[in-house]
């Protein structure tokens, strides 16, 4: 089957009924909820806190955050998705933006962020005046910006291949973010990915390694160990000759962090 | 659109971000309505910290209401306050207008309660 990020641009891909035969397959409605309470869980948050849900589409995500004692605004490019999330009467306060164009809040805004299969749309945006590169830049960049120091995001996406994985993953560490990667159910056709985000904390906290509260959450692999400057453009290097050397890079110094938890139940690799 | 969103969302055009005059956005044509809201009141006492009190002020009495204290209620909050900024900041929503942008004049629409925030791709 092929993937929908192929066949169309999100606004058109998500239209009207196909808003609707989304939001009412009890299929998706289940996976989503799922993956988005596994967010929750690595975002291991105090009660009633304030989190931006990207690409938030008819609210299926949001609903866990509300049902978890979390307010939440949510942001999606599809117009056809968030009247459906009106009609269902989610609580949300909603935008209709795109995140390719960055996030519009002051900075330190939320304490969290998850996104919950809507950040691989990023990659499939070239066109005549913007390229996936910069949107991905603006969009983490902004993201970034929006979140409290110490503040938190996690972003379940599905990447089409190895290449957007990496474009993804350089990207968020790029902006600044201290970044893992988790993997559930690798190799199965219920494999999901995760991107675990921290925003460095200045001020009274300054000092501490910025990945380690990455680190520390289980499973989870930390991708870069403040690599920023390591590895740097060269003149001349198209961005996925960058890409493609800084994965080189990441591959040779990765490092695996694993430990026991609940999950081991579950099969894991922790791959790079 | 909650008053609470307004507080905290900027003009999303480039030139902007650095601009003084952009924030907080400003509404033309708003049209109100108030939805009853369970009070969680552990939630305000997390957001205010974050709240920008002048402009909070601001963008109320541009909507009519005009008795919020001039500073920002520090220390511990009485329950009455802790209600009122329940009923301002989450209540109180605007379901359509314009939310304006004081340095370029930008329009954003709001429809149903949705702010369209999308830009030509040029401005972003
Ligand atoms: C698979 S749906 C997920 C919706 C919701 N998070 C959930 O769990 O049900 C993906 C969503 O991402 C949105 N999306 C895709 N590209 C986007 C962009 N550039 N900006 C904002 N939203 C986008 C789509 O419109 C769609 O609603
Ligand atoms: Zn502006």
């Amino acid at each position: 089957m092929s993937r929908p990020e192929d066949t169309a641009p999100p606004d058109l891909f998500y239209d009207d009924s196909e808003a609707k035969k989304y939001t009412s397959s009890s299929r998706i409605q289940s996976i989503q909820a799922s993956m988005t309470r596994r967010c929750l869980e690595l975002l291991d948050l105090p009660n009633s806190s304030l989190i931006l849900d990207i690409g938030c589409g008819s609210g299926l995500s949001g609903e866990i955050l509300d049902e978890e004692g979390h307010t939440w605004i949510g942001m999606d490019i599809s117009a056809s998705m968030l009247a459906v999330a009106l009609d269902r009467d989610t609580t949300g306060d909603l935008l209709l933006a795109d995140m390719g164009q960055g996030i519009p809040f002051r900075p330190g805004t939320f304490d969290a962020a998850v996104s919950v299969s809507a950040v691989q749309w990023l990659c499939n945006a070239e066109s005549s005046d913007v390229t996936a590169q910069g949107r991905l830049s603006r969009f983490f960049d902004g993201l970034y910006m929006s979140l409290k120091r110490g503040g938190k995001a996690v972003l379940q996406f599905y990447p089409k291949n190895e290449l957007q994985r990496t474009m993804i993953t350089g990207a968020a560490v790029k902006a600044g973010f201290g970044a893992g990667l988790l993997e559930d159910d690798p190799e199965t056709k219920n494999q999901k990915l995760y991107l675990v985000l921290t925003v460095g904390s200045g001020g009274e906290l300054a000092g501490k390694d910025i990945t380690e509260s990455v680190r520390k959450m289980e499973g989870v692999e930390v991708i870069d160990q403040r690599g920023r400057g390591v590895v740097r453009k060269n003149k001349g290097e198209t961005a996925k000759e960058w890409i493609m050397r800084k994965k080189d890079r990441d591959r040779k110094k990765g490092k695996v962090v694993k430990k026991d938890s609940k999950y081991t139940g579950r099969k894991r690799r922790i791959a790079f | 659109m909650k008053i609470l969103t307004t507080n905290y969302i900027t003009c999303a055009v480039k030139a902007c971000k650095t601009s003084s005059n952009a924030f907080p956005l400003q509404f033309r044509d708003a049209e109100l309505v108030q939805e009853e809201l369970e009070l969680n009141e552990e939630f305000i006492k997390n957001i205010l910290p974050r709240i920008e009190w002048p402009a909070l002020v601001q963008t109320a009495a541009s909507l009519g209401f005009t008795t919020l204290p001039s500073t920002k209620p520090e220390g511990d909050l009485d329950e009455q306050m802790i209600k009122d900024l329940h009923t301002l900041l989450v209540e109180t929503q605007v379901i359509s207008g314009k939310l304006v942008c004081g340095n370029c004049q930008h329009e954003y629409n709001i429809h149903q309660g949705i702010a369209n925030f999308l830009l030509p791709n040029h401005l972003v």
